[in-house]
């Protein structure tokens, strides 16, 4: 297909380069150097989608990031992405997009008979007809409305590009190449300031691009050229385009996504497809410049019909003509520079001007060109259903209420010019307190709350002179307090046009006897009587008549409806706009995409994984590992076809008959140094420490202030100041910082140092009736009979030649060890161990035999210390010191704490003898209570017994001492179980202990 | 993200930081009788308050100290941080 709407010369394009590309299954070609939208301009396709609520045809309005209209579906290289505006889309050979928010098809929208029944959809209709009855709505209504909506479709597949994050700082960040931010830029740089600027456009120079104007002897578009060139080689400056920066946060940082892959077919290697920066700045200059304001008038969204200032982009940025029929529509004189452009490319424009006499070097030069200008005159009405065919128009009484005569005349397109709205979102974000400029009808920016200055168009400035000769000074002024340097920067000459004032007139009034919808927000469908209504019906906060209504909540965020709808209000009001005020700026300023937020930390890069050093050997041996926090733990060590249940119950039989190793590097540990350790551990502890003696473990339990268990855990005198504590693993780093808390903050005054020690120590857990002749073996220099190291003892040994800390302590409740050796020698200790170990039967054990070991001796763990018991609660309340104060103590005396049926730990078995207990499961008196049936309690672990062979469970149950031998049911309606129980100690087996001391 | 000034450090940026709440709490002294109304006080109760506000923040990512912040809960502005052991006048 030609482009028959493109010129033959000028642009910016690359006419050597052509791409193909389809939209909505069709072929067309376009030059590198388009966007999706000028492509499809320059092919005369004007129908891209259909509207949110009424499904009207649409078009472009727009040129860039203010695009309500054009959001597309884009196909890239076997993904998608919803939400793309067409504008903003660089082509690529290959590209493929559709229209969104249509069906069957865009030409064809069966949802469009909305618009005829849209006398039945006003403001609020969702709010008040979908609301009953209650029920339909989950079942019809919202499924409904669904389908007839939306902005696109998620992909449901893994997303195969990468995006990244990365951290800058800087002196001066610059929002926006147009003027003021080269101009910004240069100065700074030239102070030797750290300069970062930033352009969400492929090219630099903002409005420089396409208007006439000439600084420094040569065009605007040239000297922006050169000074981008000239900063690109300079060290101090990073200067970024295809970069939006959406949000500013607090204490100057700003937030931005670079798009480093959009524009290509797919993302090269080692590329990420975004980049988000967090940049932190001493300085921030927005010199983001300013969006056009369109004029209601009925059927404005028309396609065809458009921002002037677009129209004149298409034309000069990437030479297409959006009609060969142009009708200009302004109240300033903006629309005469997109008239000239016309002009001067041999279409004939006719202008419509609010104004009744408006004088400038503008428009004169339009009438010397032989423009046609109508003085006092409006657009009525666009004609044309799926493109512009023609316009109503009128002329207009002075006071702006009357219309003359309808006249219609034949057009192609409609471009719009309502003046300029200063682009004052980041300043907004920032929390400066915007004012209203009345010569411009628009907040600019007011005082500044953090160090933050905005500058030229974006600062209601519209000269071009002036805009340079402040961004210069501004960013010398500012950047010289930084760096201490002052070279001065010639400012260039500037020749402009000069414009005449612009006429404050915003919206058409309507024609007897016509109804036309007049447009305030494109993209959400917002009319002129929407807003009515909301007023009418008593909504008068902005920010209510913006819900009501959805003025501006589109993903466009109201960039060119905002200050239409508050003329509006205030009219019908009453009041002036400033008194209305305007909705709050929120970040981010554009969609950013979900990856590019989310950044490298997806999967398992999300956290870092740790491994122990033995997790070699464990992957060489069939381990199946699950995630305990951060660490990579086995579970089980799979043999021939086994299950986790039938593997998890061979490893546990083989710890309780004969001897099993376990690796339990994981486990936190910290070293506590310091003349005052005794005394800490005496104060962080329940339990009393200062007469531990060298050599001997203790085990402890500590409490937050609230009284609740925070974790339990050994701790060894190494010597006399030196103690090794061992923490749970999910816990290792709570109790560090906790530790860190008391001693910097509370009691300074004692001497001791903490340190983390978890990655430095290798930990293998020995336990079995054999463990003992295993260990003989291992050292056997060392006296580890039972008189020699005790039970809770602990003796410093040699593993073949490495120094090895061996503590006789015990969770799987057999006789058992642990052997701590260097990191670095974890492996070789877990090789000598099972090599060794070999003659007596050793069977590496993972985290679920473990837990049955534990579970059935009754020990507690995490799923008992769960952030809600005390140590009551745990049967710890044997190691609650009553003599001394520690961490937590007061709160023991709580009378929830000390009542009489106070929750309590259980065993559980089931009376079939057969059937495991989920964990979780409710336990209750009566199966068949009505609902809600009161809890008693609930189970926190579940195991198969290997001692006697059937399902055992812990349980956390209100009185539990006295519930002993009581028959309840333990419920779980989310497994459909009820399951018939009777409650034993929680000492299932060996309850006096002995087998750890033997 | 706030920009936080480690008096050990220098400026550093909020997310190598962990909050730790209300720095002006006092840990009621050890072996001392006290009321449940004074022991809820420091446990439990907190004022919450909108504008400057002593907090503590520990440089988790860093230094690894406790130290004291000075900021105004509705703007966020920081006005001054202590190490842990200054005084705060």
């Amino acid at each position: 297909m030609t482009q028959a709407f493109r010129i033959e010369n000028g642009g910016l394009i690359n006419r050597d380069k052509k791409f193909s590309f389809k939209f909505n299954g069709k072929t067309y070609l376009g030059y590198e150097g388009d966007t999706l939208a000028s492509a499809l301009l320059a092919n005369g396709v004007h129908l891209v989608g259909r509207s949110f609520k009424y499904h009207r045809p649409r078009g472009f309005f727009g040129a860039g990031v203010d695009e309500p209209y054009a959001v597309v579906q884009l196909y890239r290289n076997g993904e998608t992405e919803p939400n793309i505006k067409a504008t903003e889309q660089e082509l690529f050979e290959g590209l493929e997009a559709k229209s969104v928010n249509c069906w069957p098809s865009v030409n064809f929208d069966i949802g469009a008979i909305n618009n005829f029944l849209r006398i039945f959809l006003p403001a609020g209709f969702y709010y008040k007809t979908f609301m009953w009855p209650k029920s339909f709505w989950y079942r019809i209504y919202e499924p409904f409305i669904r389908k007839a909506a939306g902005l696109g479709v998620a992909s449901t597949k893994h997303d195969k590009e990468r995006y990244e994050h990365k951290y800058e700082y800087c002196d001066l960040l610059i929002a926006g190449s147009g003027p003021s931010g080269l101009a910004g830029a240069y100065a700074a740089a030239k102070n030797g300031a750290k300069v970062f600027l930033a352009e969400d456009k492929p090219r630099f120079g903002g409005s420089l691009l396409t208007s006439d104007v000439n600084i420094g002897n040569q065009s605007g578009k040239d000297w922006a050229e050169g000074i981008i060139a000239e900063l690109k080689t300079m060290p101090n400056v990073v200067v970024k385009n295809r970069s939006q920066i959406f949000g500013y946060y607090d204490h100057n940082m700003l937030v931005m996504s670079e798009k480093v892959s959009d524009h290509l077919p797919s993302t090269k290697k080692y590329h990420p497809n975004k980049r988000l920066w967090y940049i932190r700045a001493k300085e921030v200059l927005i010199s983001s410049g300013s969006i056009e304001r369109p004029i209601v008038f009925g059927n404005n969204d028309t396609p065809g019909v458009m921002l002037s200032s677009a129209a004149k982009e298409y034309l000069k940025v990437y030479g297409v003509l959006v009609g060969r029929k142009p009708l200009v529509f302004t109240n300033n004189d903006s629309g005469y520079e997109t008239a000239i452009e016309f002009k001067k490319h041999g279409v004939d424009p006719i202008i419509l001007d609010t104004r009744k006499n408006p004088e400038s070097e503008i428009i004169d030069e339009a009438k010397n060109l032989g423009i046609n200008i109508k003085n006092s005159y409006v657009v009525v009405a666009a004609q044309g259903y799926k493109k512009v065919k023609s316009a109503d128009i009128a002329s207009i009484s002075r006071d702006k209420k009357q219309l003359g005569k309808i006249e219609n005349l034949k057009c192609d397109c409609i471009c719009v010019s309502g003046f300029w709205t200063p682009t004052i979102h980041l300043a907004s974000q920032s929390g400066n307190k915007t004012k209203f400029k009345e010569e411009i009808d628009a907040f600019v920016p007011g005082q500044s709350k953090q160090n933050e200055i905005t500058l030229g168009a974006a600062n209601g400035v519209f000269s071009l002179d002036e805009t340079l000769k402040t961004s210069f000074k501004a960013a010398s002024e500012l950047s010289k307090k930084i760096t201490k340097k002052d070279n001065e920067v010639v400012i260039p000459n500037v020749v402009e046009k000069k414009s005449s004032q612009h006429d404050k007139f915003w919206c058409v009034p309507l024609p007897k006897g016509k109804n036309y919808k007049r447009f305030l927000d494109f993209q959400n469908d917002v009319a002129v009587s929407d807003v009515e209504i909301a007023l009418r019906e008593g909504y008068r906060s902005i920010e209510h008549v913006k819900r009501y209504t959805t003025l501006g909540m589109a993903t466009d965020q109201g960039k060119t409806s905002n200050l239409n709808g508050l003329q509006l209000v205030s009219d019908i009001e009453n009041k002036v706009v400033p008194a209305v005020g305007h909705t709050t700026f929120r970040p981010p300023y554009t969609p950013v995409s979900i990856g590019a937020i989310v950044g490298r930390e997806v999967g398992k890069h999300s956290k870092p994984t740790r491994k122990s050093p033995m997790h070699e050997w464990h992957e060489k041996n069939n381990a199946v590992f699950v995630d305990a926090g951060i660490w990579l733990r086995p579970r089980y060590y799979k043999k021939g076809n086994e299950n986790l249940f039938e593997a998890s119950k061979r490893e546990a039989k083989n710890v309780r008959t004969n001897v099993g190793v376990c690796d339990v590097t994981t486990l936190g540990k910290i070293d506590v140094k310091g003349p005052d350790a005794a005394e800490l551990l005496n104060r962080v502890y329940t339990n009393a420490w200062l007469k531990l003696p060298v050599g001997k473990a203790r085990y402890g339990v500590m409490l937050r202030e609230d009284g609740i268990v925070m974790d339990d855990g050994t701790t060894t005198r190494i010597s006399e100041n030196h103690y090794h504590m061992t923490t749970t693993t999910a816990q290792a780093a709570n109790v560090l910082s906790h530790l860190e808390y008391y001693l910097q903050l509370v009691w300074p005054e004692l001497n001791v140092n903490v340190v983390s020690t978890t990655e430095q120590w290798a930990g293998a857990a020995i336990a079995g009736p054999k463990s003992r002749d295993l260990l003989q073996k291992l050292f056997p220099n060392s006296d580890v009979s039972n008189e020699g190291l005790p039970f809770m003892g602990f003796m410093e040994g040699y593993l073949f030649g490495v120094k090895a800390r061996i503590f006789r302590i015990s969770f799987s409740g057999e006789l058992a060890y642990e052997v701590n050796v260097e990191s670095d020698y974890g492996n070789f200790m877990w090789e000598k161990i099972m090599e060794v170990g070999e003659e007596f039967n050793i069977q590496p054990y993972g985290t679920e035999a473990l837990s049955t070991l534990r579970i059935e001796m009754g020990h507690v763990a995490g799923s008992e210390l769960d952030g809600r018991t005390i140590p009551f609660d745990n049967a710890l309340e044997g190691l609650v010191s009553k003599k001394k104060d520690f961490i937590g103590k007061r709160s023991l005396q709580r009378s929830a704490f000390t009542a009489q049926d106070r929750q309590r730990i259980v065993g559980v078995v089931p009376l079939d003898k057969q059937t495991s207990i989920p964990e979780g499961s409710h336990l209750v008196k009566d199966d068949k209570a009505p609902l809600p049936n009161p809890k008693l309690g609930h189970i926190s672990a579940s195991c198969w017994s290997v001692e006697y062979d059937n399902p055992f469970s812990l349980a956390i149950l209100k009185d539990g001492k006295k519930m002993i031998g009581q028959k309840l049911f333990a419920m779980s309606p989310l497994k459909n179980k009820v399951i018939p129980v009777e409650i034993v100690s929680s000492h299932y087996v060996d309850p006096k202990g002995e087998r750890v001391r033997s | 993200m706030l920009y936080i000034n480690c008096p050990h450090c220098g400026m550093r940026s909020q997310n190598e930081f962990s909050y730790g709440g209300d720095a002006s709490v006092k840990r009621p002294e050890l072996n001392k009788e006290i009321s449940d109304q004074e022991w809820d006080n420091f446990v439990y109760n907190r004022k919450s308050l909108r504008g400057k506000h002593l907090e503590l923040w520990q440089h988790i990512s860093g230094c690894r100290q406790w130290i004291k912040v000075e900021r105004d809960t509705a703007t966020h502005e920081i006005f001054r941080t202590f190490k842990a052991d200054e005084e705060v006048a």
